[in-house]
């Protein structure tokens, strides 16, 4: 089972937090910092995996992550599931992430939290694999794109996400 | 890391941004901004609220707006107190986006104690009932995602219908399988198995292979509890497997990943499959070992792709195809084939497929077939101990030697983990030097290697050397007289050197002073300069040290009358006869006089060398266990003490008495007129070898250590503190009458963490239930952490009984099964009734009672001080009244009672004769029936 996912940059900054068991919310920031710790201290080019933090249960699980440029993508999960499979999990998230927003970066996380979870809940439900499949899990966030499309206009979102930032592409598959 | 495949998103650093609020503090700029970020941010919580609280209704996107707002305030760590209410009726709307955002601000912030649940679970039962897939699907995640109890009791009954209807869209299927699985996770109880479980069998021959996935993983863990319910599931997942594994790369389509076929089904699938035996049909085993001769096969074959997603792909149904094999352990000629695998892949360039290969090995070690294969890789893995950058990988390197250690490379091993402890990392020190006590004590056949290493432990690793581990060098060397001698050379030769670890000072002390004699006749060991080298480092210590070097010099005193005057010196100097600390003035005091008044052979006596300690587990093996966490190291160690059972006479479980390794310096003179009474509950790291017996979930665990002793405390008392670990505490309350009794028992969970499935049994023999009738009722199945549940037990005494009953706790507390068994202080002399007498009566009694079968009688040595007034006491905690002035010896103790039976009454009588000087007691009962008079003394006998 998937205990919990982090993303947060390489400073410590949260960027997204969904955990699959009750934790206080006091501890689930502690847990981000440990996790940011025990991960942030790695080299590059070593293993992917390491034993999870006191906070999140010890030894008995595993922390699986990959780091991309500013942020670190972290899976808590415990032993019933395959490390490799989780790996290319996450990958699939962030090809989803990518195919959702097109280029996605850092910011695109803190501008659509919404948008970042659906996708994520398309993925995983309740600490378990849901749906591995990209073009499949793309289907459903369209189709939920149109429904909200579908619905009476609400206001205009005024993002300037582009004078803010220079948008670098992000993934050239 | 590996490197990937692609070039990496997320290149674009964050700066301060304005757009939702400026509220990042950028490390340059930490502390000032830090507080701005603060301000910043209270002023839009602030804003927020207002907005809600206003009089002008908020639109739909306003609301959305704040809303996300808060949920970015929440992640960055700030408390939310606000927003639950217009998230609620957010998710109540009938629009699509607001209805979505509602449900993820419910995931996300609410704890599954909100009041607010009933409000929540109305508008998903609305939505369940919608038949908008969409709406359905937002609501499957919500009930998913809490997964409360409350939930479960709205939506358990409903969400099996669901899942099996044939009209329901695959999608909601998916959802609908693993919200399924999440509330039989959270709350078993309230999921009815029934006629859906064979039907959802059926999923794993659905055409979608999402659907699959989902129903594949909530199968594995219906099967896990429910092995024979779901066992159909067997042949269906081998076939599904075969289908996968042998079609052609794009047959699956979208669920080919990377030239792979389905793999994270495959993975589930193989999963699902290490919840059973090898298939009993040979079709099926036939099919299935097919299936895994192909998958190693694909290993061998060349890439279809340089992509590393399509090697990890690849490789994670390897690795769960090996799993397997391990787990059946039953074809020998693919354990051999998976272990060559494994062994490629120490050599690999991936470091992950490194890491994985060294901990599939771990595994592999403890199966007979392939112990011998796993060993030939040793020198791989002591390379990779040496060379890995890696500390994850390094330790899983360790793990490995220490599977794969058996006598033949225990030495080999342990040298190489000693030479490698001088650079290792200090995060994992301490559990090397756990590993190697282990191993060294485990396979040692020389006992003198077994002292060299831990010396060098010590001298190496000093500071991460627990208690536990001198402890236990001490009673090896006293339990061993073979290597005593060599044992107190050894140490005096490490004492000489000019900086030596306290630890190192401890263990020296402690041995010289039981064993300097065996080496004081050569003349450069002399007492003198025995004592001298130790008196050398006493400043440098620390009180306890202090205080076991102190203990170690009136042992001097006895065995060495010549240094007697030099350490009389140093006892009397003021140092030690002033010294601000009360314990170590106390035993300079005592010392000093003891070794003034007390006469050669009472020193002789009183100093006498260590008896052997009762030989017991090794409690390091509980404090690695507790490090590593429980359900690590137990199929490990379970698999290896198997092996290695008659390897030393080996550290055997001994279930009922093991207790802790004690403290050698606790106890270390026995001074005094008795050894105290043991009191309080048992030492708390009894309950960690309670994890070394609750591996299977239906098994009863033996009786937990300390048990013996705990129900002997409640024979004489009613009420107390009947079990605890670090986890759950048992008390006890009950009272008796006649031959009737209630027993009322509190279990409190220690943690902070619910304890799941809690059930309590009462188990007693066919015997004991004709002559005991117990009734009770069950406990609630979840115990919140801090809290505590009670059960009343009502007892009925048919006929008089020997045994006692036990009561066995079960439940699962995080992820792990825990399993304890205690014996229930439901004993005979529970339904006394005293009876007063007087002296003439007694008598006539006592001689009616006179045949041989109505008097037993023991004679047996104080346990505790003989104090009169405990010993009234307990005789009339016993349930018998204390006669006065009815024995002629004073000194002797009476008592008299009836025992109260639901077929008969039996009369009973009881004489105690102390003997002081020999430290003895003579108890004799003689009742009407033999088999009364029998257990009576049996129990009233373990009281003093």
């Amino acid at each position: 089972m998937i205990k919990a996912i982090l993303i947060f940059n390489n400073h410590g900054k949260p960027r997204l937090s969904k955990f699959y068991q009750p934790y206080s919310e006091d501890t689930q920031q502690q847990i981000i910092r440990e996790t940011f710790h025990l991960v942030s201290k790695r080299d590059e080019n070593v293993c992917n995996f390491l034993e999870g933090g006191l906070l999140i249960g010890g030894s008995d699980n595993k922390l699986i992550y990959r780091h991309y440029a500013t942020l670190y993508f972290v899976f808590c999960v415990d032993s019933s599931e395959s490390e490799l499979g989780i790996l290319d999990l996450i990958q699939v998230f962030v090809e989803t992430l990518d195919k959702c927003f097109e280029n996605v970066c850092e910011l695109d996380l803190i501008f659509h939290v919404d948008k970042v979870h659906n996708i994520l809940a398309e993925m995983v439900m309740g600490g378990m694999v849901l749906e591995t499949n990209m073009n499949e899990i793309v289907t459903q966030i369209d189709a939920q794109n149109k429904l909200e499309k579908s619905e009476p206009p609400v206001m205009e979102v005024h993002l300037q996400k582009s004078t803010l930032l220079e948008r670098k592409r992000f993934l050239h598959l | 890391m590996e490197s990937p495949g692609l070039t990496f998103p997320f290149g674009t650093e964050l700066r301060c941004h304005t757009l939702f609020f400026c509220c990042e503090a950028t490390p340059e700029s930490e502390g000032k901004s830090k507080e701005a970020e603060i301000k910043r941010i209270n002023k839009e919580l602030a804003n927020i609220r207002s907005k809600f609280k206003g009089d002008k209704a908020l639109d739909g996107y306003s609301k959305k707006k704040y809303v996300c707002k808060l949920l970015f305030i929440f992640l960055l760590g700030h408390d939310i107190d606000f927003g639950h209410m217009e998230a609620v009726n957010l998710l109540s709307s009938n629009r699509y986006t607001e209805k979505q955002i509602g449900y993820l601000f419910i995931s996300v912030l609410v704890n599954s104690n909100s009041e607010l649940i009933r409000l929540i679970n109305n508008a998903i039962k609305n939505d369940l009932a919608s038949r908008n897939p969409t709406f359905m699907g937002l609501a499957l995640h919500c009930i998913a995602n809490v997964g409360s109890r409350e939930m479960a009791e709205a939506f358990a009954g409903e969400i099996p219908k669901i899942l099996v209807a044939g009209d329901t869209m695959d999608s909601v299927k998916q959802s609908a399988a693993l919200c399924l699985l999440r509330l039989y996770r959270t709350s078993p109880d309230l999921v009815p198995m029934g006629d859906w479980t064979s039907r959802v069998v059926h999923l794993l021959n659905d055409q979608h292979l999402g659907v699959v996935t989902a129903a594949t993983s909530l199968i594995t863990t219906l099967a896990q509890k429910n092995p024979e319910e779901f066992k159909t599931s067997v042949s269906l997942a081998v076939s599904r497997l075969s289908r996968i594994v042998t079609s052609a790369s794009t047959d699956l389509q979208d669920y080919t990943y990377y030239f792979v076929p389905a793999p994270w089904l495959s993975v589930k699938l193989l999963r699902l499959l290490q919840c059973y035996p090898p298939p009993e049909d040979p079709a099926v085993r036939g099919r299935l070992t097919e299936c895994l001769e192909t998958i190693l096969n694909k290993a061998q074959e060349p890439p279809k792709s340089k992509k590393v997603q399509h090697s990890n792909a690849k490789n994670a149904v390897l690795f769960e195809a090996i799993s397997l094999i391990i787990h059946h352990d039953s074809e020998p000629n693919l354990l051999v084939r998976a272990c060559n695998q494994l062994g490629q892949f120490l050599q690999h360039r991936e470091t992950n497929l490194r890491y994985l290969a060294l901990e599939s090995m771990c595994t592999l070690a403890s199966s007979e077939f392939s112990h011998e294969a796993v060993k030939t890789h040793i020198e791989t893995v002591i390379n990779a101990l040496k060379t890995e950058r890696d500390v994850s990988v390094r330790q899983r390197a360790v793990d490995l030697l220490y599977a794969m250690c058996d006598r033949s490379n225990a030495q080999q091993i342990v040298a190489e983990m000693l030479s490698y402890l001088e650079t290792a990392d200090y995060s994992i020190r301490e559990e090397i030097v756990l590993k190697v006590a282990i191993l060294a004590e485990k396979y040692a056949v020389d006992y003198t290697w077994y002292v060299d290493t831990i010396l060098n432990l010590i001298r190496i690793a000093g500071d991460y050397v627990s208690e536990e581990v001198w402890y236990r060098v001490i009673q090896i060397v006293i339990n061993r007289d073979d290597v005593q001698g060599y044992a107190a050379k050894t140490v005096f030769e490490a004492l000489q050197a000019p900086a030596c670890h306290e630890n190192l000072v401890k263990v020296g002390g402690y041995i010289l002073g039981e064993f300097g004699n065996l080496i004081a006749g050569d003349p450069r060991s002399s007492p003198l300069i025995q004592f001298n080298l130790l008196h050398s480092k006493f400043h440098l210590c620390s009180v306890p040290t202090r205080a076991l070097l102190l203990s170690t010099y009136i042992k001097f005193v006895n065995l060495f009358p010549e240094v007697k005057t030099t350490i009389q010196d140093v006892l009397r100097s003021d140092s030690q006869l002033k010294n601000a600390d009360v314990e170590l003035q106390q035993r300079a005091v005592e010392y000093l006089r003891l070794s003034t008044v007390a006469s050669t052979d009472i020193l002789a006596t009183v100093l006498e060398e260590m008896p052997p300690f009762p030989e017991r587990e090794s409690s390091i093996l509980a404090k690695l266990k507790k490090k590593k966490g429980p359900n690590t190291v137990t199929d490990l160690e379970e698999a290896k003490r198997e092996r290695s059972a008659d390897v030393n006479g080996g550290p055997e479980p001994a279930p009922a008495s093991a207790a802790s390794t004690p403290s050698p310096s606790a106890d270390l003179l026995g001074l005094g007129a008795a050894p105290p009474a043991p009191a309080g509950p048992p030492p708390s790291s009894g309950g960690l070898l309670v994890d070394v017996f609750s591996d299977s979930p239906s098994a009863v665990a033996p009786l937990a250590p300390g048990s013996e002793d705990n129900f002997a405390r409640f024979v004489c008392k009613n009420n107390g503190v009947l079990f605890e670990n670090q986890l759950l505490q048992i008390g006890l309350k009950s009272e008796f009458r006649q031959n009737l009794g209630r027993m009322f028992i509190f279990y409190g969970n220690k943690t902070s963490t619910q304890f799941l499935n809690f059930t309590p049994t009462l188990i007693c023999s066919d015997d004991l239930q004709t002559n005991l009738s117990l009734q009770t009722k069950p406990v609630d199945p979840t115990v919140d952490g801090g809290a505590q549940v009670q059960q009343i037990v009502n007892i009925e005494c048919v006929c008089d009984f020997t045994e006692a009953p036990v009561l066995n706790i079960q439940f699962r507390y995080g992820g792990t099964f825990q399993n304890v068994s205690v014996k229930l202080p439901i004993t005979l002399n529970k339904f006394f009734q005293p009876t007063e007498m007087a002296s003439q009566d007694f008598f006539q009694r006592w001689k009616q009672l006179s045949s041989p079968q109505q008097e037993v009688q023991n004679i047996f040595k104080a346990k505790h001080p003989m104090d009169t007034e405990i010993t009234k006491a307990k005789i009339i905690g016993f349930g018998s009244a204390l006669l006065e002035d009815v024995d002629p010896n004073p000194a002797n103790f009476v008592g008299a009672g009836i025992i109260h039976t639901k077929t008969t009454q039996i009369g009973c009588l009881l004489r105690l004769e102390p003997n002081l000087q020999a430290q003895m007691y003579r108890l004799t009962l003689r009742t009407s029936k033999e088999t009364v008079s029998q257990r009576l003394c049996e129990l009233l006998s373990e009281q003093f």
